[in-house]
């Protein structure tokens, strides 16, 4: 067994909060970048510009690149010959959330009791975690911090299996529709098809850290997700919504087995603000 | 255009959907919680810690500010959720509204009947943002953290015209403009 300490995932989370929401990744910048460049809408184009400047001003590490610095989602990949020592390897986590959102001035935007009181945490905390356990002696640590404009977005349907892939594609194309400039577009469309409930919307988000630019492997899913992304981006929608060419930046499907009597379909929404950092301990 | 707040019926009359606008001079800052606690006080027959007529609320709650900022960043959050409100704040004599995002019908009689205006400002350019506010001062509800009411100095604040009193909405405009079958 490889030991790893317990504090060693409390810094490193602490410093991937700050840097996530400082830093854009490259494949989103020029994804951006490309939306911009073939932007008919004048609208739209202001738009793209304004979110490309802002990448610049919030790299130089003073301002977040939003307001909304999210709820941390971390997803850990846990080696299986891994033993964290030093201390609970949850409890580091959201130590690790608590002194990134604190140190690095980032918005504190948990609530605890969530249907009445809603009192702010005040430290983000706790973080929502997602784990996996797999092969190998190290743990891999994404955090992706969510705002809470495109989470709201998120929808399910629990199709029946005669609505098919034309069912599919009505639910996910009219979820999007109906956010229009909710979840501020240009977003990344994460679905997760099969599964159960819980499943489908699992994979819906955790389909949002594929890099931008990569299709599903599978040539079909690889199909549908092109398909889905032209349906959408004919909705007119455009940047911020003020109607465009770009309404999604990208659909990424996830699929798993399900039962004979379903077809769930999850619909995971992520704003042009894309924010995930990884480190491998 | 330029435009200075106050806001006045005249002010509100030239502005239509699609317009971009720079405003300058004194906008408020409100989110949810503030909303529901402003809303609570005026059905308890109270004023309001702040006089809203003429005025501007921006639906923002901002990142913390560091040692020597005037602000963290300062986008605009998803003005739906203040749907439930808006119109009663119209009623005393808000103007205007910035945000981002659809807003309900009754919001948009409301913009109507009270000569009123929603703005957009763009989601996620809060860094960006946050250069164009020049003062920041917390006004009641402090307990509420990056909830609590502000008052803000802006100097171009950057926005788009959105829903105008003549019923344009630039969302449904430039949907149908750019919608392909």
């Amino acid at each position: 067994m490889r030991e790893i300490q317990a504090n060693q995932i409390t810094e490193t989370l602490a410093r991937l909060a700050v840097e996530a929401n400082h830093y854009l990744g490259d494949d989103v910048v020029a994804a951006l970048k490309h939306a911009r460049e073939i932007e008919e809408s004048p609208a739209g184009r202001d738009v793209l510009d304004q979110l490309l400047k802002n990448v610049e001003i919030a790299k130089q590490g003073t301002f977040p690149l939003c307001q909304d610095t999210g709820v941390a989602v971390v997803v850990v990949e846990l080696g299986q010959e891994v033993h964290v020592v030093g201390g609970d390897l949850f409890q580091a986590i959201h130590e690790g959330v608590k002194q990134g959102y604190t140190g690095g001035f980032l918005r504190k935007s948990m609530v605890g009791q969530p249907f009445s009181e809603r009192k702010n945490t005040k430290d983000n905390t706790p973080a929502m975690i997602h784990t996996d356990i797999v092969p190998g002696d190290k743990i891999k640590l994404t955090i992706m911090p969510k705002g809470g404009g495109c989470e709201n977005m998120s929808a399910l349907a629990m199709l029946t299996p005669s609505a098919g892939r034309k069912g599919v594609i009505d639910f996910i194309v009219n979820t999007i529709d109906k956010a229009g400039s909710n979840p501020c577009p240009p977003t990344i469309v994460g679905v997760g098809i099969g599964g159960s409930s819980d499943q489908a919307m699992w994979l819906a988000k955790k389909s949002l850290l594929r890099p931008l630019g990569e299709w599903n492997p599978d040539s079909e899913t690889a199909a549908l997700e092109k398909e889905l992304l032209e349906k959408i981006n004919n909705l007119g929608i455009g940047p911020m919504g003020l109607g465009g060419r770009t309404t999604a930046l990208a659909v990424h499907v996830l699929t798993t087995p399900c039962h004979i009597a379903s077809m769930p379909v999850g619909v995971n929404v992520q704003c042009h603000s894309a924010r995930y950092k990884e480190a491998v301990l | 255009m330029k435009l200075t707040t106050p806001l006045t019926d005249a002010s509100v009359e030239k502005l239509h959907a699609g317009d971009t606008v720079e405003i300058t001079g004194t906008i408020y800052v409100a989110r949810d919680a503030a909303h529901k606690q402003m809303v609570d006080a005026l059905d308890r027959g109270e004023k309001l810690p702040v006089d809203l007529t003429g005025q501007i609320v921006y639906y923002m709650g901002p990142s913390p500010t560091k040692p020597g900022q005037v602000i963290g960043s300062a986008g605009p959050t998803t003005s739906g959720r203040m749907d439930a409100y808006a119109p009663r704040l119209m009623e005393i004599g808000l103007k205007g509204m910035i945000g981002k995002g659809l807003r309900a019908a009754p919001v948009k009689d409301a913009i109507k009947k009270h000569k009123a205006v929603y703005f957009a400002a763009t989601g996620g350019a809060a860094a960006l943002i946050s250069q164009r506010i020049k003062k920041a001062q917390v006004m009641a509800y402090e307990d509420l953290g990056a909830e609590a009411l502000q008052k803000l100095e802006v100097e171009d604040f950057p926005v788009i015209v959105v829903n105008d009193i003549f019923g344009g909405d630039a969302y449904e405009d430039g949907k149908k403009k750019y919608a392909k079958k």
